[in-house]
């Protein structure tokens, strides 16, 4: 092989990923005086996933509900995470939501507003009080364009379009990052001495999603071959409404906030099925729930023709829908020619969010790996079992900036660049060129295609000791025969070449969610198993955590840290804090 | 409905191109990124097109359908029941390979325009009525399909003379925030080149999220920079006051 070259890039810290944490990441980095700071990102800059989010940020302002405070927000986080969340996160990420959101207010985010002119929060699924500051159903819209000229504005160096392939490690010290320029793939080394990741989750595993094109786990995946550990790998969720039909549109999100302005669900026989299944709540239960709920009903036969159920907003009127659903209205239009404001719809579960990833620390987001950090979807640790609506969008701005703070300050504290080995990036090089090589190489797009079949049959939203187990085996099977994917074309923005590192990054993750959803002998949150229908109280003390070892995955439990004496006193009222101060401070 | 489809799809690199006919089997609701996934999976691996999304959110499929400046995601194959579907890069901006683009000109555009000036920090207090004027510009996903069809940029190669329609939007989403304190005025008149826009409304009718950018964006900060500059009367107070250079922020209305 002929001897390939490489560009070299160095900074005090580069955070990979351009969503909401990474940018936020940045913005907070690069306020330290002397510090250089650069954004990698493999798309273009303002299209990251972020930009998907609907209904809104999570933040407890109580503008319209006055009671509403960061001790119910704390209590409505860990509530709906099952309790395996880590509780300090949640803790931190409940009192620090308003600031954050303040700061994007004050760098030019618009929020819809109240009466009395102040930022206006809707109602979402399983929050005690209206909470979502949103502007109309492109929140994350909002967030990520104004992080993104915030960003450009702080002299942040920006990277757009690069495959990171290998992250660099030193003496058990992190040393940088390699990869190539999608646009003509030349190789790039970013030598830093700390690197941040915020490269999002991993639901292009599944067929059905609401994801975009780049969740493909990149991020954790090289971290996790790096050194660092993973948590709660088999907590995946499954959003309720995705859209069903026409079957190029399938898996693409209908937000929460359909339900949250007022939509109600039916089955196929007009019923108001989630009286069955949690008559307090109904439409506005948690996520898990109500996807659960939809499932249950089609395989009981009871689902609409295309396999989900009924979703109705048509009694709000046009003018209130195209208000506040406007890009609900133009989706259903233009794709599916059905008119949101006199029709009901077709809805179906979607995979939507990965609660797993990266073992985090609460204050700083540091991995165990030293110089690493971790924030947003591809750490873990603040949503436990299940995510909350609206609170994907705060943990971003949230962990974002503490990221960033930890990776500062590890980096003032600490030593100067690790050393590169160059022997090392030629294997890499030749490694990441292999694909060319493979005359008979297996198309990557078709082992995707049989990896998201495995999951979708196999570990998808009803689990089974058997059923996964035979998925492992299959996707081990599939491991091996991707070991052999192959490309043609030239290195000049060759989506093929690309695709061949996603799917390498998906396998690995998904056999963590397989391993890890065969140790969880319980049902909790996201994760329905039908040999073990029932929550456990002994199951609430443990996260598993992965390590890989030798090209295997290690498995391991740590226990689940426990709350102090102050904030296990909010889950003593028998109802949400907020809503205990309402009425006096009497217990019901 | 016919079985499939034919399209024909510009390949090639800055060296040069043609376009190369596919046949897809046809599917419903079938938008133009579906057919182009399934040349990708199926028959040309490594055929480039940009997409993140695929529900008209992210605006990375920004291409020219049969001539027309679309998002693939968002055009319905239907739409072209019994013709050739032709697909060919946006082509204002310098070809990479295939369907996708260098945009990077736009990002050097983003980075001179100043960002919001708050004039009290927040919360701020502000009416829907006031958010709803500004919240339209922020609709936009930066497909920059307006960029492509505007002829000052895409026929007279205007880049150094004209920011582009996107950019006239984004500067009139902080110039009218009610709580902005900042002045772009100067850069419209000057650097950002507003007055090359001869307001065809071209930009208006591609625009996939329906801004009105012409009639909301461009005409009133047109106004406010005749207001600055040609308005006879504040020309001679200027003249009887003898204030020389950049007239001031003050003399203009916050709102109209």
């Amino acid at each position: 092989m002929a001897h390939e070259t490489y560009e070299t890039h160095e900074y005090d810290i580069i955070v990979i990923g351009a969503g909401g944490s990474g940018l936020r990441a940045a913005v907070e980095a690069s306020q330290v005086p002397g510090l250089k700071v650069a954004v990698i990102t493999k798309s273009l800059l303002g299209k990251a996933h972020t930009v998907m989010a609907e209904g809104g940020v999570a933040a407890s302002f109580g503008n319209l509900d006055a009671p509403d405070g960061w001790e119910t927000h704390f209590y409505d986080t860990m509530r709906s995470g099952h309790f395996i969340n880590n509780y300090r996160m949640a803790e931190i990420f409940a009192k620090e939501a308003p600031d954050r959101v303040l700061e994007l207010e004050s760098w030019g985010a618009v929020f819809d507003r109240t009466q009395e002119g102040r930022i206006m929060q809707r109602p979402f699924g399983a929050h005690s009080f209206r909470r979502l500051c949103h502007i109309g159903d492109h929140t994350g819209l909002e967030l990520i364009r104004t992080m993104q000229y915030k960003a450009i504005h702080s002299g942040i160096d920006v990277f757009q379009e690069v495959t990171m392939t290998k992250l660099l490690v030193h003496n058990g010290r992190v040393a940088g990052a390699f990869g190539y320029f999608r646009e003509d793939g030349r190789f790039v080394l970013f030598r830093a001495r700390a690197v941040v990741l915020a490269t999002g989750g991993w639901g292009k595993i599944f067929k059905v999603t609401s994801n975009s094109w780049e969740s493909t786990g990149d991020g954790a995946a090289l971290a996790f071959r790096a050194g660092a550990n993973l948590m709660d790998m088999e907590m995946v969720q499954f959003h309720p409404t995705g859209m069903v039909w026409p079957p190029g549109v399938r898996g693409i999100l209908v937000t929460e906030g359909v339900r949250g302005e007022g939509g109600l669900l039916y089955n196929s026989e007009g019923e108001r099925f989630m009286q069955k299944y949690d008559p307090e709540r109904m439409e506005l239960s948690s996520r898990d729930v109500v996807a659960r709920s939809i499932f249950k009903e089609a395989q009981a036969g009871r689902g609409t023709p295309h396999g989900g159920a009924w979703l109705d907003i048509s009694h709000k009127g046009p003018e209130y829908v195209k208000a506040k659903l406007p890009g609900m209205y133009e989706q259903f239009l233009t794709l599916a020619d059905l008119d949101i404001t006199k029709e009901r719809f077709e809805v179906a579960p979607t995979c939507h969010y990965t609660m797993g990833g990266l073992r985090v620390d609460p204050e700083t987001c540091a991995t165990n790996l030293p110089g690493l950090f971790a924030a947003g979807e591809v750490a873990c640790g603040l949503h436990g079992a299940n995510r909350l609506g609206g609170n994907s969008l705060s943990d971003l701005l949230v962990f974002g900036r503490r990221a960033g703070m930890g990776a500062s300050e590890y980096v003032n504290g600490g030593d100067g660049f690790a050393p590169i080995d160059d022997s090392e990036l030629q294997q890499e090089m030749d490694r990441v060129l292999e694909p060319f090589h493979r005359e008979d190489g297996v198309n990557p797009y078709h082992v995707h295609e049989r990896l998201q079949e495995i999951m979708t049959n196999h570990a998808g939203i009803m689990r089974s000791g058997p059923v996964l187990e035979e998925g492992l085996n299959k996707l081990l099977e599939l491991k091996e025969e991707a070991r052999n994917m192959g490309i043609n074309g030239s290195r000049i923005y060759n989506p093929g070449w690309h695709a061949v590192f996603d799917v390498e990054n998906m396998i690995l993750l998904c056999e963590g969610i397989i391993r890890s959803a065969l140790e969880r002998k319980e049902s909790r949150g996201a994760h329905w198993r039908t040999d073990f229908p029932d929550e456990l109280p002994e199951w609430q003390k443990i996260n598993f955590v992965e390590s890989y070892d030798e090209g295997k995955i290690r498995i391991r439990t740590e226990p689940v840290n426990e709350m102090p004496e102050n904030l296990a006193k909010l889950f003593t009222y028998g109802k949400a804090p907020g809503l205990a101060k309402q009425a006096g401070g009497k217990e019901s | 409905m016919s079985d499939e489809f034919t399209l024909k799809v510009w390949r090639g690199d800055k060296s040069g191109g043609q376009e190369v006919e596919y046949h897809v089997p046809a599917e419903t609701g079938m938008v133009v990124l579906d057919a182009l996934h399934h040349i990708q999976h199926n028959q040309a691996p490594d055929l480039a097109v940009r997409w993140n999304c695929k529900a008209a959110h992210c605006g990375s499929c920004g291409a020219e359908v049969n001539g027309q400046p679309k998002l693939l995601c968002k055009t319905r194959m239907d739409d072209y029941a019994g013709e050739t579907v032709s697909v060919r890069p946006m082509q204002t901006f310098p070809v990479i390979k295939d369907l996708v683009t260098d945009v990077s000109w736009n990002y050097q555009v983003a980075k001179e325009i100043p960002l919001l000036e708050p004039t009290s920090p927040a919360p701020f207090k502000m009416q829907q009525i006031d958010a709803d004027r500004v919240q339209e510009f922020h609709r936009c996903i930066e497909c920059f399909l307006c960029q492509d069809t505007c002829h000052v940029l895409r026929n007279h190669e205007g880049q150094q003379k004209y920011f582009g329609p996107r950019f006239m939007a984004k500067i009139a989403e902080f110039e009218m925030h009610p709580m902005d304190g900042e002045d772009r005025i100067p850069l419209l008149a000057h650097q950002a080149g507003l007055n090359m826009c001869n307001v065809t409304k071209c930009c208006t009718e591609v625009c996939p999220q329906h801004i009105r950018i012409t009639d909301n964006a461009i005409i009133p900060l047109k106004e406010r920079v005749a207001d600055r500059y040609y308005d006879p009367i504040k020309i001679l107070l200027r003249r009887l006051g003898g204030k020389k250079g950049e007239p001031g922020k003050a003399n203009t209305p916050v709102a109209n």
